[in-house]
């Protein structure tokens, strides 16, 4: 599904290095989990991979399914099936959340050559998928992110994987500022969207996370590298000692 | 220095000859004769708009002061009128002259129509008591020289008396026929107490417009305004609105303008009476890649009475060299306590060729109001953008929605819904055209 092969990156506009030779396979159904110390350029990966402005390739490729993503603009990879649940969710004043999602959807419908939703299918479905999320109306119709709690940004992030059904969904610290019970609501989320023709990449400092959403692999990242990959147990081994071991055993 | 100013006032006052020498006074009862003689000593005293007066800093009047109209190619487009799904009662004119065969019955239950040129030859008429009163009023403290040149020669124009609740807005459409039309119109409205009209406006007009609307507003009347200026490129227009609240009254204008090489839109407003509400709201946007663009509004507001409410909420999206221009005032007098003012303007600037200036101003001398403004100038959201994006939604698509959501504040601002539609149709239109 997604092969990252020595994949260097750097800011634009400063000359700092932050990935410096990433190598993640990740096959088709399959969840992998990124754990690591804060600067270690897990948050970068997730841009680097959805195509956001700032960052300058200087090595290496992404290719999902075979076509190398690196090439394309932001649209062409959701199209494609990438879909990034955002650690801070943008707030868009003024346009409605189910005029964003229907926008969405169709866009990567037409970019896709299919035909675009009813109105009446959209609000069918929609309804049907926040209601799972626990997302009300009100909420709907709001202005995208615009007052909605963290925990609501979550769920409304996981709503538009959801409508979207990406092959590749990379969540990006979708734990943080959440509470217990939103934490299960989001991962219920996740789960309820695993399937053998998608895969997810779980980036994470906790352990938490991962007794909802369990994964297949976990890779520790440091300093632009992934370190370390092993099972579940790895992440169980960073809760109770942190980094230390792990950087140094590599150093 | 003094001989200096001296010299500024002569070229003022100059400019003025000049306007006039192709202007003819026009025929009428005693009563309006008076009263536009009486505008075009004002006009005389106080001279045309001077590149160093600083209500005109960043407008230049030049186009709507000489005394040919400048050319002004007729634009065709497929594209249906706007509000041709509302059910309204319209009022045609071509060039800035009535058109009797285009138009609607002027019969319409709760509201009364005439024709100025009818009403000018009565010796007896309510409107002896609002044309041109409103106008003069509004030359203090700042001058309004085009607005006078109106009151003198405006020959044109609806007179109407709202003393009920129609069923349907009074819809005045303008039709630009001729490159070189130059059309002075003047309309009356008076508002009855407990009365209420929704007045739309709609088109071009001519290559050149000279147009005042006078509205009285009588306590507990409403008057609702929504007005979409043409899309030819190269039309120029003066529109100023005097409006004077009674007390628990309402005044609600909103302007859309898309295109045009000059557009100065200027709003007067007393708030005389008490509880009353006036909201005055504007989208704007400009492409100036192949013809100028340059759309000012400006906006004075008066509170007098107290208790009352007063909105302006103007945006603008410009690129390729687009020019937007805000100046707004809220005057709040002595006495006009528990006084609510809020002003915002922004600019949305697509590209960093078009430039934006506004002169937000507050002027209060009562204690106890709450007054706020606001503007910006900036580009659009990259966060929001890339955002948009990423759940693909292609540039092109997203810049617009995002452009959208930017203008819907002052969208927001009309009150019908369907009326909202309309302008929100229009607006994604005109971004839509220019994607492709």
């Amino acid at each position: 599904m997604l092969n990252i092969k020595d994949l260097r990156v750097e800011l634009e506009d400063e000359d700092k290095k932050i990935l410096k030779g990433v190598n993640l396979d990740i096959e088709a159904g399959s969840v992998h989990a990124i754990m690591g110390p804060n600067g270690s350029g897990k948050s970068t990966l997730s841009y680097v991979l959805s195509g956001r402005a700032g960052y300058r390739v200087t090595g290496g490729t992404a290719t999902l399914d075979g076509v190398n993503l690196l090439d394309l603009d932001p649209e062409e990879r959701a199209a494609m099936g990438m879909f990034l649940a955002f650690q801070y969710p943008v707030e868009i004043p003024g346009v409605g959340n189910m005029t964003f999602l229907r926008t969405a959807v169709n866009s990567q419908r037409k970019q896709r050559g299919e035909d675009e939703m009813s109105a009446g299918d959209f609000l069918k479905l929609i309804r049907a998928k926040a209601k799972t999320l626990k997302i009300d109306a009100d909420m709907l119709k709001r202005p995208v992110n615009v007052g909605f709690s963290g925990g609501e940004k979550k769920r409304n992030e996981i709503l538009q994987m959801a409508m979207l059904e990406p092959k590749m969904c990379i969540l990006d610290e979708t734990d943080s500022g959440l509470d217990v019970d939103a934490m299960k609501l989001v991962s219920e989320g996740v789960n309820a969207l695993r399937d053998k023709g998608r895969s997810f990449l779980v980036i994470t400092h906790y352990q938490r996370l991962l007794d909802h959403i369990k994964p297949d692999v976990v890779h520790i990242m440091a300093n632009g590298r992934i370190i370390k990959s092993g099972g579940p147990e790895l992440a169980i081994e960073v809760e109770n000692n942190g980094y230390a071991d792990l950087l140094s055993e590599v150093a | 220095m003094a001989m200096a100013r001296e010299k500024i006032a002569q070229a003022k006052r100059d400019a003025v000859d000049v306007r006039l020498a192709t202007l003819a006074a026009p025929t009428g009862a005693d009563w309006i004769t008076a009263t536009r003689a009486a505008a075009v000593a004002r006009l005389r005293a106080m001279g045309m708009p001077g590149r160093r007066d600083e209500y005109w800093k960043y407008t230049r009047a030049d186009a709507l002061m000489q005394n040919e109209a400048p050319e002004a190619e007729v634009f065709d487009h497929d594209e249906s009128p706007v509000f041709g799904e509302v059910d309204r009662l319209k009022i045609v004119f071509v060039d800035g002259v009535f058109d009797a065969a285009a138009s609607d019955d002027l019969a319409l239950e709760g509201v009364r129509i005439e024709m100025l040129s009818d009403v000018a030859a009565l010796d007896i008429h309510w409107a002896k008591n609002l044309y041109g009163v409103l106008e003069e009023a509004g030359q203090t403290p700042v001058d309004r020289p085009l607005a006078a040149l109106n009151t003198g020669f405006a020959e044109a124009g609806v007179v109407i008396h709202v003393t009920g609740k129609p069923s349907k807005p009074v819809s005045l459409i303008y039709i630009h026929k001729s490159t070189t039309s130059d059309a002075i119109l003047h309309h009356l409205v008076k508002v009855e107490s407990g009365a209420e009209l929704t007045l739309l406006e709609n088109g071009p007009a001519a290559a050149r417009l000279n147009k005042v609307m006078e509205v009285d507003i009588a306590d507990n009347g409403a008057f609702h305004h929504v007005r979409a200026q043409g899309r030819d490129h190269q039309r120029r227009a003066v529109a100023h609105i005097f409006a004077r609240l009674g007390s628990e009254s309402t005044f609600k204008s909103f302007s859309l303008t898309v295109n045009g090489a000059l557009t100065r839109n200027e709003c007067v407003i007393e708030m005389l009476g008490d509880n009353s509400f006036a909201h005055v709201a504007g989208a704007a946007m400009g492409d100036g890649a192949d013809n100028p663009f340059h759309h000012d509004d400006t906006v004075f507001v008066t509170h007098v009475g107290r208790d009352c409410e007063s909105r302006q909420v103007y945006k603008n999206v410009l690129r390729n060299g687009a020019t937007g221009v805000f100046q707004g005032k809220i005057l709040v007098k002595q006495g006009a306590q528990k006084t609510d003012g809020y002003q915002i303007s922004q600019a949305l600037m697509l590209d960093g060729d078009s430039q934006f200036l506004a002169k937000p101003e507050l002027e209060i001398y009562a204690d106890d109001v709450i007054c706020s403004h606001g503007s910006t100038s900036g580009a659009i959201d990259e966060e929001a953008l890339f955002y948009l994006r990423s759940r693909g939604v292609p540039v092109g698509p997203a810049t617009d929605l995002l452009t959208l959501a930017f203008l819907a504040e002052a969208v927001q601002e009309i009150e019908n819904p369907v009326l909202a539609a309309e302008i929100g149709d229009r607006l994604e239109g005109w971004l839509t055209r220019r994607r492709s």
